[in-house]
């Protein structure tokens, strides 16, 4: 557990990028530190890996006090990965991957055979490693960025808008990747975004902060859409939060009706609706592994105003209307 | 034009005293010494206020008068208050390196990206693995160019040497003027412009085979 007990950092000229922070990172957990540019997130990230040092305040390891390690020693125990990915130019990508456990007295030869595991785990074949960071993609650069960060297997990765380089759709796979290894490694991260939709994407737990460095709110993404602390955070996190946050409601408990008037074809799965010019797109189905905001996203889209549930073999199982999932949203809230 | 001096076999004969091939040799020892001093004093030091950031000034500012001071004067004044000997030359020869190989040792750090260095420090190397590791072989472009430049100039500037009773190319020149031989001035001229381009050439094979390829134009 990473841990800020009241720290303050006030930088030479004055401007305090941080005003008394206590909060808490779970181990095994990904915090994301989200608000709008300047409000001190970079500030508090570097506080933790020693590159700032606080004006005043202690930051805790596992209730280690951060001042007290090592410096090098300190950082090469935990895994930073910077926006623009800050490669090493002059380094092969195997290399640059390899670099944190050459410091920690790796053979080269060890270093680099690891580093190329790694690389796959990131996505990246094998034909990358020899390549110069010049000579990739800036999705590519980030992917190799948090190889590196990952090379020493780190139990903490400190991130500092690790995908905000990359385009929208990009940046998508790099998140769905991203979660997946996260869930196999189970690492403490602290991740820096301005972009609130991927703070709740990928957040365990979501830190709010506000200008001048103070912290507005810090739960999970769940908690900061259904009740946002104040105006400022219910600002930030957007006017469509009510529909956002069916995304953390499961499907399951929704209760569906009996199929009935949807085309189907000999398995039983879902053709369409009966139309004058033949069947119409149901737009897609859901299953109870979803989430109420695809049964919504669905419901809105179908010709008919129904959504569509499978089975885990695709036949259809139920249906579920606007006014199904209406009078379940209202009868939940009661 | 005569080149008779410069295509007489018998000036070329090897461990003669006063063939060409000896005052090259003289005059290479005498290149490659003053880039070695000069090398060994300014290198580090701009690294240093590379790295640092401290003492940018000096950087800057050694640049500038280095430029202007002549070596013959520096030269003349140094054998007055030393003697004749080797060490005024190489003393002057230095002062000329120096310059060049410390602005561009300077401008080499500060031209890099930052943020690279920042992460360096981030993954934990400590200060002067940042500065082998990862600030010198990034600044070796930009370094390489200032150490070619002061190897051009020593070239042409060491035949100064003669001046004051030394070996090197400056021999053709000096005695070829003294006794109106222009045949043995127009030699030493040639000799000394051909190795000068010899030495960038070599230079510049060295270069690409310490500089990354990383940070070429790769295309
Ligand atoms: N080295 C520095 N010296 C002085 N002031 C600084 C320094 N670094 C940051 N600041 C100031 O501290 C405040 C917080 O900066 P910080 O970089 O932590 O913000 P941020 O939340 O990461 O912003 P962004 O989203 O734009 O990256 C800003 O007002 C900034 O100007
Ligand atoms: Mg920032």
């Amino acid at each position: 557990m990473i841990t800020f007990e009241d720290v303050v950092k006030v930088y030479p000229g004055g401007s305090t990028a941080v005003d008394h922070l206590s909060l808490e990172l779970p181990t095994g957990r990904l915090t994301a530190l989200v608000g709008p540019s300047g409000c001190g997130k970079t500030t508090s990230l570097r506080m933790i890996n020693r590159m700032v040092t606080p004006t005043s305040g202690r930051i805790l390891i596992d209730g280690e006090d951060v001042a007290e390690r090592d410096e090098a020693a300190l950082r090469r125990g935990i895994g930073y990965v910077i926006q623009h990915a800050g490669l090493f130019p002059h380094r092969t990508v195997l290399d640059n991957v390899a670099t944190v456990p050459v410091l920690l007295g790796k053979t080269r030869r060890e270093a680099r055979a690891a580093a190329l595991e790694l690389l796959e785990r990131v996505g990246l074949s094998a034909d990358f490693a020899k390549r110069y960071p010049a000579q990739l993609s800036g999705g590519q650069q980030q992917r190799v960025g948090v190889a590196r960060a990952l090379a020493a297997d780190p139990p903490i990765m400190l991130m500092d808008e690790p995908f905000s380089a990359v385009d929208p759709v990009v940046r998508e796979q790099l998140h769905r990747e991203f979660l997946r290894l996260q869930e196999d490694l189970g690492k403490t991260i602290a991740l820096v975004t301005h972009d609130i939709d991927e703070a709740i994407k990928l957040g365990d737990r979501v830190a709010v902060f506000r200008t001048s460095g103070r912290l507005a709110q810090v739960g999970t993404p769940r908690e900061l859409l259904a009740a946002p602390a104040d105006d400022f955070v219910a600002e930030f996190v957007g006017r469509d939060r009510g529909l956002r946050g069916l995304s953390f409601d499961s499907a399951a408990g929704l209760p569906v009706r009996p199929v009935d008037g949807l085309l189907l074809d000999d398995a039983g799965r879902p053709v369409g609706w009966p139309g004058d010019d033949g069947p119409r797109d149901t737009g897609g189905t859901f299953t109870k592994d979803d989430s109420l905001r695809v049964v919504a996203d669905l419901a809105i889209r179908s010709p008919v105003g129904i959504a569509v549930r499978v089975g885990p073999d695709g036949a259809a199982d139920g249906l579920v209307s606007h006014h199904d999932l209406a009078d379940y949203l209202a009868g939940r809230r009661s | 034009m005569n080149l008779s001096y410069l295509l007489d076999p018998a000036h070329w004969e090897l461990g003669a005293p006063y063939s060409i091939p000896t005052l090259i040799l003289a005059h290479l020892g005498y290149t490659v010494l003053a880039l070695l001093i000069g090398t060994v004093v300014a290198l580090p030091v701009g690294l240093y206020i590379g790295h640092t950031g401290r003492g940018s000034f000096l950087a800057i500012n050694a640049g500038n008068a280095g430029r202007s001071l002549p070596t013959l004067g520096l030269l003349m004044l140094l054998v007055t208050l030393l003697g004749l000997g080797l060490l005024p030359v190489l003393i002057a020869l230095t002062v000329l390196v120096i310059p060049p190989i410390l602005t561009s040792t300077y401008a080499g750090m500060r031209s890099l990206d930052h943020r690279v260095v920042d992460a360096a420090r981030g993954m934990g190397m400590r200060s002067w693995q940042v500065l082998t590791r990862v600030e010198l072989p990034m600044a070796l472009p930009v370094l390489m160019g200032g150490f070619r430049s002061a190897a051009l100039q020593v070239v042409a500037t060491a035949t100064v040497a003669a001046a004051v009773g030394l070996s090197g190319l400056g021999r053709l020149l000096i005695d070829g003027l003294a006794v109106n031989d222009y045949s043995r001035v127009l030699a030493g001229a040639i000799v000394v412009a051909v190795l000068a381009v010899l030495v960038d050439l070599f230079l510049a094979l060295v270069q690409r085979w310490i500089v990354s390829p990383g940070l070429k134009g790769i295309e």
